[in-house]
């Protein structure tokens, strides 16, 4: 049963890595949740990418949610915001495809370009 | 939405835009009365009477990226497809309060779903919100009530993947135990 024991083991555990990378600038993760982004599949995606992160114990990454950018028909749609970098938009998310994004992305500065928005409506 | 679980995430986002600070979700679950109660409650902007009577319109939404807004008419809809009905009660200022209430054993009554995952996606993406959620069945009660985990974490944010991974489990367990392993 999880206490709120643990719960003080992780604080006591997790402050010292977050004030250790406070300086780093961070990588945003944006996750589309409106109505047609969350009955296609957005939450899975949300928390495959916390999975990852926390697998890898990226903390450097945020991430949240927005609304509908009003390109229903290609949710869940994931914007990817590092330093330095112009906005990456992925389409048609699925948690098998958020493990490559953190893994190629995020870890090693590699769009994966196949994912993207410009990739997926050219095929189209 | 495949489960209920979908459809309160999709509701919440509606008090999330309100600028609410503090969102209560209460899910009572009566298995002599065959009724399931599900009340969101939150200190947003509120709304007035007319902006509360068309937000049950598909064809009605704030929102300039599209024209059709579906969160609160599709809950509508499963509750009334369960023998049941949504209600809103709202005020400008104070905040909007939404009741679902459906037959529990109706053969459509969607199952719950992931109840887990809806909370902590809703406390991941809105550190900055306060969010008590508290389920009821006949065999007892659990509350989450993220004031008091903010207690126990200090000063390490409610959204850490490590708190929220904790979160996540501890709803897990605390649901098993009020339903004896069934939801």
């Amino acid at each position: 049963m999880k206490t709120l024991k643990e719960l003080e083991e992780i604080r006591q555990r997790t402050l010292e890595e977050v004030n250790l990378r406070k300086d780093r600038k961070g990588t945003r993760v944006v996750v589309g949740m409106g109505t047609c982004g969350i009955s296609a599949g957005a939450r899975p995606v949300l928390l495959a990418f916390v999975e990852e992160i926390k697998k890898r114990n990226l903390q450097h990454v945020t991430v949240t949610q927005t609304g509908c950018a009003g390109v229903c028909r290609l949710e869940p749609m994931v914007d990817v915001y590092m330093p330095d970098q112009e906005k990456v938009t992925y389409v048609n998310m699925t948690p098998e495809k958020v493990k490559r994004v953190v893994a190629e992305h995020l870890v090693n500065g590699q769009v994966v370009k196949e994912f993207t928005i410009g990739a997926v409506e050219k095929k189209d | 939405m495949q489960d209920l679980s979908l459809h309160l995430l999709d509701l919440v986002q509606n008090s999330i835009t309100a600028n609410a600070s503090l969102i209560e979700i209460s899910i009572e679950e009566d298995k002599k009365e065959d009724w399931l109660n599900i009340v969101v409650e939150d200190n947003g902007k509120g709304m007035d009477k007319e902006t509360m009577e068309k937000a049950v319109d598909p064809f009605y939404t704030t929102r300039t990226t599209r024209k059709v807004g579906l969160g609160l008419p599709l809950f509508k809809a499963t509750a009334q497809r369960c023998g049941g009905d949504l209600k809103i009660q709202s005020t400008v200022g104070q905040g909007t309060k939404i009741q679902i209430g459906l037959k529990l054993s109706h053969i459509d009554r969607p199952p719950f779903g992931k109840m887990e995952d809806t909370i902590v996606s809703l406390i991941l993406c809105n550190a900055e919100i306060d969010f008590v959620y508290s389920h009821k069945t006949n065999y007892g009660e659990f509350i989450l009530d993220t004031r008091e985990v903010r207690k126990v974490i200090g000063e390490l944010p409610i959204n850490n993947v490590e708190v929220i991974t904790w979160i996540q489990s501890y709803i897990r367990e605390g649901l098993n135990e009020i339903n004896g392993g069934v939801l």
